[in-house]
């Protein structure tokens, strides 16, 4: 018997899943087995995942043949680096998000839920199929079923109007992105006939034609991750589904339209365009800025999630466009360095947004409540979870030294190592670039304040908070899981850079050295005098200092304390209406950035009984952007409308039309 | 030598892009003019520099006659006029401030792109200040478009003037003196003239904010 | 890393952390100077401190460890902030650790905590100083990281030793570009802590205090470290001003020998420091709340502008 091949492991666990879906069906009439048995086994399988994926990506790459599918039209499976980082980062995260879920779905009933953990799993083998998929047959037919069982994940809660709104918007937007993702596909395979990626790769395209196979994938992908102005789905269908398909489909599933980019871009396609990158770098740089200052604006806590989701989108698109042009100009250490930062932001994310939109769940399943100005003082009732979450917080604003700082730093880094770049205008778009970055990062700080202040902090602004309570036990075990991750992968950024390297080095044939003398603690990816970083001893300087001061204080202060109402400046009457809500909190952020809002206010007058006030904050892209497209639809349709009578004799002639015409065109 | 004082003058260049960048950011007419004086000094600075580094002595004179010119007199004369006009005080922007500085920071980098290639020909040592020359032109061009009131557009016409005499000498070691002569009488004459019709227009219609202009248009 | 160097990292840490708030009294003390008055001294930080310390503390009733354990973290931050800066020999062992982004991710980790503590107890002023702090803080923090830049892609490192070693210890050469970045650097200190024009830090005028508003319900022991760790944050700004923009005099690596000088460069330029921005102070007025997010923004493209300039002239 021959040696176990990674992609055999990957395969069983692809298959294990499956099995995992079809006993959630069976088991429909005990809701507890499948909760506290099946998603934890989950859980193992993708810790499996994650350990096998860990394993293969240094090794070759492995291939099968599998004889499904049509016939003589075989599925083409394929495990390189690439395919393995990313189901890496599916295995890690989804393993964190299962535990979450083994608690977190306890109390749904039976039939849901065994319709929901067929869903769930469907998706999570079809997500893993699409980073093993070798031909454009099987990915198209793994990235539909991806599409298919979220929307149904997204619409669990069907009985709500807006949710199913939200899932056939979502459904709509990335079904024209499919397209367009197949669409590319036959312009790659050049007129061979055959979709398997190993022709396309043989295939080498003129420049126009492989700027064209570009911009389709960049449309069609960028689709499915929620590019500017593609995004309109994202902030619907994230607030919409349960937590645990939020965390996945943010966590997750927007990182396979990443691999689909880095997949078509340098793999498929062998030497990309200059211009490409700015193209990129341009949206990513919008689609970050975009997400960041609407997340401010949110007062659902999962819809500014799905804002900061599209924000690091942004970034990581970023990162995809810097190594575009770095490799197009054939600066190889930098496009090495750039992709490293975007794979890591990547990978980060996944574990950052997991975890915030799984606390956000905790959060709801212990309140009932979404709208984050009835939220506050959580803190007290769920202190566990506000502490995991507050990890999560401060990772995602990109603060030393957890994890979104270190693949931040990293693309920071690209920016400024980037030498004369041989084009005045890029010259010059590159310090902008790295200036809107750093206010998209900074403006994240914002946003994340505002999310755990109005969230945890203050005082309860409605009654029943007081009776909250914390998170159950598989929900902290998850939410702890992705905890440690950010934590991890903040403190050792040289080991998660060691393992990316085959990843580069597969993708543009350069890796970055990292095989200094205590590599594990130094983080420098060119010279160290140049840029070092290390936040193993920032942390533990950090630490020695509270520490030190701690001892100093508790040595030689008295250590007398009392407890009393608050002074807030001597004010007499202090309740938790005065502090701001979510929209109080964002108002300076609504005022500077008015002109890329649509805001909507109703202001009572000063002789109002009952004053009421509201505002409203609209996506000005939805009326500039889709509003037009759905006019055209509709306009269209109704002219087609007209050609429906329904007299069976009148289609029946435009069938006989049809056949004359084709008759007349074939002579 | 030539290299510290080509050094000298790029840093000039260089005060000169950020006063420049400091008008359009200034609210108050009092620091509009000071960074106005500010600006002739370091365009007295640099031509000095310039004739030093060229040996071109007549470079001498005209950075003399910019001290005595658009550091004391004119400013003076500004003084002068806001004090009798009594429009010291803050004047709104048409724009927002960032948003007018971000439409400037794309004009420098627009006028730096038009100047690469006549500074690949230009051989003077200061040849990569001609694009902050040009650039500190139209700032103040834009200048005088966000500012509704009279007197901060004048302030802007004389500040493009600088912008263009910092090119001349910049680009070319100067004009030849009589041309220079001529528009510094011409700037000087401008300055009276423009300082009777604030008197005129503030007489008219009792304010120097030029929407009032507006009615002057025939339907 | 040798034992010396070692030694002298200790001595740089115990001496910021001892010597910050001198910096503040002699701030204050020019202040009242500069408006005729005779002021306290310059030990009256010291003073304030003791009497602080001395105290009982008092806690809002639903404060949460949070709260609590903030202002330790914030000293922590902003001491290992102003003793990772090259202030006298660039022969700075941990200095590696932290270069000029992660610097800023310093001051933005003590930012965050600083306004979640101020969110925790659920006032009006405090909700009302953290929103205002964050909406500096968002601007200051890419400025302050675009004025590094400018430095960086000088020295092409962003290493805070290497930027310094570039500047003061090769052939002196003028760069125009930091003329952007110190105009902007300045508006960032001056936003950053808490200084007039954008904040007045001897006030507790409630429609315009930022960082008074935030710290409000701290009493005691807790206060006193925010004010020391306000000292020390002042201390690194200006310190780090003085590596980016005043480096001549800071020792290069293994030249013990000009410690002394070294010494004695940094306490003269500390004294102008601090007597600029107390003149500073004193010329300015307060701006108006709704002005700040201008200035910043105005402080923020000056930055860009001065990276830019970099890359333009050069070409």
């Amino acid at each position: 018997m021959p040696a176990l091949l990674p992609i055999d492991s990957v395969a069983g666990v692809i298959l294990f899943w499956l099995a995992l879906a079809l006993l959630g069906l069976a088991l429909q009439n005990a809701p507890r087995l499948i909760a506290q048995l099946l998603f934890p086994l989950s859980a193992i399988g993708a810790l499996a995942l994650a350990a096998t994926a860990l394993g293969a990506l240094g090794g070759p790459a492995n291939v099968a043949v599998l004889p499904l599918g049509l016939p003589d039209l075989p599925f083409h499976l394929r495990l390189d680096a690439l395919s393995s980082f990313f189901l890496l980062l599916l295995g890690a995260a989804a393993s964190g998000i299962s535990l979450f879920s083994a608690g977190y779905f306890r109390t749904m009933p039976g039939r849901a839920l065994g319709l929901l953990c067929f869903q769930y799993h469907l998706f999570l083998a079809s997500m893993a199929l699409v980073f093993l998929a070798d031909d454009a047959y099987l990915f198209m037919v793994a990235w539909e079923s991806m599409a298919l069982s979220s929307y149904f994940l997204v619409t669990t809660d069907h009985t709500l109007p807006q949710n199913r709104r939200a899932g056939f918007l979502y459904l709509l937007i990335a079904h024209v992105g499919a397209i367009g993702i197949l669409m590319s596909f036959g312009v790659m395979q050049g007129g061979h006939g055959d979709y398997t990626f190993a022709t396309m790769r043989g295939s080498h395209l003129s420049g126009l034609w492989a700027s064209v196979t570009f911009l389709l994938a960049l449309f069609g992908f960028g689709a499915k991750a929620g590019i500017l102005p593609l995004h309109a789905w994202l902030p619907e269908a994230h607030p919409a589904a349960p937590s645990p398909v939020s965390a996945m489909m943010s966590g997750i599933m927007l990182k396979t339209a990443i691999y689909g980019i880095l997949r078509v871009t340098f793999d498929l396609l062998s030497a990309p365009l200059w211009w490409w990158g700015t193209i990129a770098l341009t949206l990513g740089l919008l689609t970050a800025l975009f997400g960041v200052i609407f997340a401010a604006v949110q007062t659902d806590m999962k819809r500014l999630l799905a804002y900061s989701s599209i924000e690091n989108i942004g970034i990581i698109l970023v990162g995809i466009g810097l190594t575009i042009t770095f490799h197009a100009f054939h600066m190889q250490a930098l496009s090495a360095l750039a992709l490293t930062a975007t794979l890591y932001h990547a990978l980060n994310h996944a574990f950052m947004k997991g975890l915030l939109f799984l606390g956000a769940g905790s959060v709801l399943h212990a309140t009932g409540e979404r709208n984050m100005g009835k939220l506050g003082g959580l803190i007290h009732q769920m202190p566990k979870a506000a502490l995991l979450v507050l990890v999560g917080t401060l990772a995602i604003a990109g603060l030393p030294p957890l994890n979104g700082f270190a693949s931040e730093w990293l693309l920071l880094q690209a920016f400024l190592l980037s030498p004369t770049l041989p084009h005045p205008y890029l010259n010059m778009l590159v310090p902008v670039a790295a200036a809107a970055l750093a206010l998209a990062a900074a403006l994240a700080g914002y946003v994340m304040v505002k999310f755990y202040g109005i969230i945890f902090l203050g005082q309860p602004r409605s009654e029943k908070l007081r009776s909250a309570h914390d998170a159950g036990g598989w929900e902290q075990f998850g939410l702890a899981w992705l905890a440690l991750g950010c934590i991890a992968l903040g403190m050792f950024p040289m080991l998660v850079i060691d393992h990316l390297a085959p990843v580069t080095q597969f993708l543009v044939g350069h890796q970055l050295h990292g095989n200094t003398a205590q590599s594990w603690l130094w983080l420098t990816p060119v010279q160290p005098e140049r840029a070092s970083y290390s936040p193993l001893i920032l942390f533990s300087i950090i630490v020695i200092g509270v520490l030190f001061s701690l001892l100093v204080v508790k040595k030689f202060y008295h250590g007398r304390l009392r407890r009393g109402p608050a002074w807030d400046c001597g004010f007499p009457e202090q309740s938790a209406r005065m502090q701001d809500t979510a929209e109080g909190f964002s108002q300076p952020i609504r005022q500077i950035f008015e002109m890329f809002f649509g805001v909507i206010r109703e202001l009572p007058s000063p002789f109002d009984k009952h004053p009421r006030y509201r505002g409203e904050t609209i996506d000005r892209l939805w009326n500039l952007f889709y509003v037009p497209i759905i006019k055209l639809a509709t306009t269209l349709s109704s002219l087609i409308g007209k050609l429906q009578h329904g007299r069976i004799h009148i289609y029946l002639m435009y069938s006989f039309i049809t056949l004359l015409a084709l008759l007349a065109f074939v002579r | 030598m030539t290299d510290f004082s080509g050094q000298i003058i790029n840093l000039c260049a260089a005060l000169l892009l950020l006063v420049a960048f400091g008008m359009l950011s200034q609210r108050r007419v009092l620091s509009l003019i000071n960074l106005f004086a500010a600006q002739g000094l370091i365009l007295t600075i640099s031509t000095a520099v310039v004739a030093y580094s060229s040996h071109q002595s007549h470079l001498y004179y005209s950075a003399a006659l910019t001290l005595v010119l658009k550091v004391i007199l004119l400013p003076w004369i500004l003084h002068r006029l806001i004090r009798k006009l009594n429009v010291k005080w803050d004047i709104e922007t048409l724009f927002n401030i960032p948003a007018t500085m971000l439409i400037g920071i794309v004009l420098v980098i627009f006028a730096f792109n038009l100047a690469a290639p006549i500074s690949q020909m230009a051989g003077t040592i200061t040849k990569s200040t001609l694009g902050i020359a040009m650039a500190s032109v139209l700032l103040s061009f834009l200048m005088m478009i966000t500012r509704s009131k009279a007197v901060p557009q004048v302030i802007g016409f004389l500040a493009m003037e600088n912008g263009l005499f910092f090119a001349a000498t910049s680009a070319t070691y100067g004009m030849p003196m009589v041309v220079e002569l001529g528009i510094a009488l011409d700037v000087l004459v401008g300055m009276f003239i423009l300082g009777i019709f604030f008197f005129q227009i503030r007489e008219t219609f009792d304010s120097l904010d030029l929407k009032h202009m507006e009615k002057l248009k025939e339907d | 890393m040798n034992l010396s160097a070692l030694l002298f990292q200790l001595l740089q840490d115990t001496l910021v952390v001892l010597a910050a708030p001198l910096l503040l009294g002699w701030v204050n003390q020019c202040r009242a100077w500069l408006q005729n008055r005779s002021g306290a001294g310059v030990l009256q930080p010291y003073r304030k401190l003791i009497k602080l310390f001395h105290k009982d503390a008092v806690l809002a009733h639903n404060a949460s460890p949070l709260f609590r354990f903030m202002p330790y973290i914030l000293f922590a931050c902003m001491w290992l902030a102003a003793a990772l800066v090259p202030v006298l020999a660039t022969d700075l062992p941990l200095s590696p650790a932290v270069d000029v982004i992660a610097l800023v991710g310093i001051f933005a980790l003590a930012r965050v905590f600083i306004s979640l503590a101020a969110m925790d107890i659920g006032t009006a002023f405090g909700t009302l100083g953290a929103r205002r702090e964050m909406l500096v803080g968002f601007l200051a923090e890419p400025a302050l990281l675009m004025v590094f830049f400018t430095a960086s892609v000088i020295s092409h490192s962003t290493s805070l030793i290497t930027i310094v070693e570039t500047l003061a210890h090769t052939q002196f050469v003028l760069y125009p570009s930091l003329a952007f970045a110190a105009v902007a650097f300045v508006m960032v200190l001056l936003a950053e802590n808490a200084r007039i024009p954008v904040d007045n830090p001897s006030t507790h005028l409630e429609l315009t205090m930022i960082h008074e508003a935030m710290i409000l319900e701290y009493s005691a022991r807790h206060l006193a470290l925010i004010e020391w760790a306000s000292a020390l944050k002042l201390l690194a700004y200006i310190t780090i001003g003085i590596a980016l923009f005043l480096p001549w005099g800071i020792a290069a690596a293994d030249h013990w020998s000009a410690l002394p000088i070294a010494l004695v460069a940094l306490f003269v330029k500390l004294t102008a420091a601090g007597a600029g921005l107390a003149l500073l102070e004193t010329l300015s007025a307060k701006m108006r709340i709704f002005r700040v997010p201008e200035f910043m923004g105005t402080a923020f493209l000056l930055a860009v502008l001065g990276m830019l300039t970099h890359f333009l002239l050069g070409s």
